[in-house]
């Protein structure tokens, strides 16, 4: 579903993806964990195509498209979610004229009726029931205000509502509380657990990951995946650190 | 000499960033009044909407004055493709209200200004003024206020808050707040700033889907509908928000 290969890219002329392969197929929940500054939100950011991010190497394949190729909306369109580590507040623009903007824009580029108002309100509240965020809360401005942890859920309503193919979420668990990180992993598994979607869960901690249950974990170390396995790793990860972990691949690197 | 005749010049300060050369002959010594008894509340709105460039200058001058406990609340758009002014005088009686919503959006090489006068002429007057201007190609916004608080004027209670946003290069705002306080026990609150679209948004909206296109009207939207707040009437409220986004949409 989703196919890196070999991607180098860099901000500011300096190189931080380097030479970073890896494969996701559909139904597959592959998480991504790494010490700070290993690149995790920049790999995150070069799949949704955010400006700045310069792939100089390598290719990304997104359901046998070149996903490198898209604007964000065009890849946003064709079923990619980017979840933001620090989601973004806009002042003046209420959740629900931005998300029903969004959704119809995308249903609009796959050649989709719009939903009305009041189909789009429905879709709303359910998702924001899911993910057990006080419907008003839509009708307040896009993040102004919300807490860290509301900006997390709200984020993950967002996805709910806008139901991609694939979703890229970055440190989705930072800053939530042990009751709101249940929450929003098992958001995540009842939005995107099918055998049609994938996703790539970035993550600093082994906890999101005892709700989520990734098929597959993969180390980033300096810019490129030094290790791949299945959830053992993760658990590996949490007990013994990364320099232990890493420690014979970083050694050969 | 007919007054009409003297033409203002750039060294007057009310007039030190208009188009003064484009004037074709108004007449500059007219004004529209506007008395509001005590008591009373008026609302008045100016839309100057985009025309195809053979619209004359528009020149537009109020002298309003507020008696005792009245409210006056003033909305307007200048989108105009020539130059366009709208001035206001308006002398606040004792526990007036004055309110001000002001829009300037456009390109080209033209101004559209709005310069105020509020004379705090009596005690616990209030006044609140925002202007929002959106501008691209060479278009300038001005907002020029000046508020005066006379010696007995206490517990006034002013703000003026101005912010410009400019979406190409080659594009301006002034803004010149100026404020004369005589009274010792007031508040006159004023802000000014520039700024470009917030890049960060921009993606974050792109990333949900958004065409550039739709997350530049969605924050364009935002960014004006601070100076329509006071505008209770919905309907007339997304008129003239209309106006401004029409104007953004045709041009670019």
């Amino acid at each position: 579903m989703l196919k890196i290969d070999n991607l180098h890219a860099e901000i500011d002329g300096k190189t931080i993806l380097n030479g970073l392969s890896l494969t996701v197929p559909a139904g597959e929940v592959h998480a991504i964990m790494g010490p700070n500054g290993a690149g995790k939100s920049t790999l995150a950011y070069v799949l949704g195509g955010r400006p700045g991010y310069e792939v100089t190497q390598g290719s990304v394949e997104f359901n046998g498209i070149d996903l490198l190729d898209m604007e964000p909306h065009e890849r946003a369109a064709a079923g990619l979610f980017l979840g933001f580590q620090y989601p973004v507040e806009i002042p003046g623009v209420s959740n629900l004229q931005f998300l029903r903007e969004a959704l119809n824009s995308q249903r609009k580029a796959r050649g989709e009726e719009p939903l009305t108002g009041g189909e789009f309100l429905k879709l709303a509240k359910d998702k924001a029931a899911l993910l057990k965020l006080d419907p008003d809360m839509l009708k307040r401005h896009v993040n102004v205000g919300f807490s860290g942890g509301e900006k997390k859920r709200a984020e993950m309503v967002q996805m709910g509502i806008l139901n991609p193919r694939f979703a890229v979420l970055d440190e989705t668990d930072s800053g939530l509380d042990i009751d709101a990180l249940r929450v929003v992993g098992e958001g995540i598994n009842a939005i995107m657990r099918a055998p049609d979607k994938g996703v790539l869960l970035i993550t600093h901690y082994q906890r999101l990951l005892e709700v989520v249950k990734p098929d597959r974990v993969s180390i980033l170390s300096r810019g490129r995946i030094v290790k791949t396995g299945g959830p053992e790793l993760a658990v590996e990860l949490e007990n013994e650190g990364y320099d232990a972990v890493m420690a014979p691949e970083t050694a050969n690197a | 000499m007919p007054e009409a005749a003297e033409l203002p010049t750039r060294r007057e300060e009310a007039w030190r960033y208009s188009a003064v050369e484009r004037l074709q002959g108004e007449a500059l010594d007219r004004w529209r009044t506007i008395d509001i008894a005590a008591g009373e509340s008026v609302r008045e709105t100016l839309v100057i909407a985009d025309g195809d460039g053979s619209r004359p200058t528009e020149l537009h001058r109020w002298r309003v004055t507020i008696g005792e406990g009245a409210t006056c609340e003033l909305f307007a758009v200048l989108a105009s493709a020539e130059y366009a002014r709208l001035e206001i005088e308006v002398t606040l009686k004792r526990g007036a209200h004055f309110e001000f919503g002001g829009i300037t959006v456009g390109g080209r090489d033209t101004v559209r200004e709005f310069v105020t006068r509020t004379i705090h002429a009596e005690p616990e007057a209030t006044s609140n003024q925002t202007v929002r201007s959106v501008h691209w190609g060479h278009g300038t916004g001005n907002f020029l206020g000046n508020i005066d608080v006379v010696r007995d004027a206490q517990k006034t209670d002013a703000a003026q808050d101005f912010k410009g946003l400019l979406l190409e290069k080659g594009a301006s705002v002034n803004a010149v707040p100026q404020l004369e306080i005589f009274a010792d026990d007031v508040k006159c609150a004023h802000g000014a700033s520039v700024g470009q679209l917030d890049e960060t948004a921009r993606f974050y909206m792109a990333a949900r889907g958004l065409s550039p296109e739709l997350a530049r009207r969605l924050l364009v939207q935002a960014f004006l509908g601070d100076a329509l707040v006071g505008l209770e009437d919905d309907a007339q409220r997304e008129e003239l928000m209309q106006v401004a986004l029409d104007k953004v949409d045709r041009y670019l």
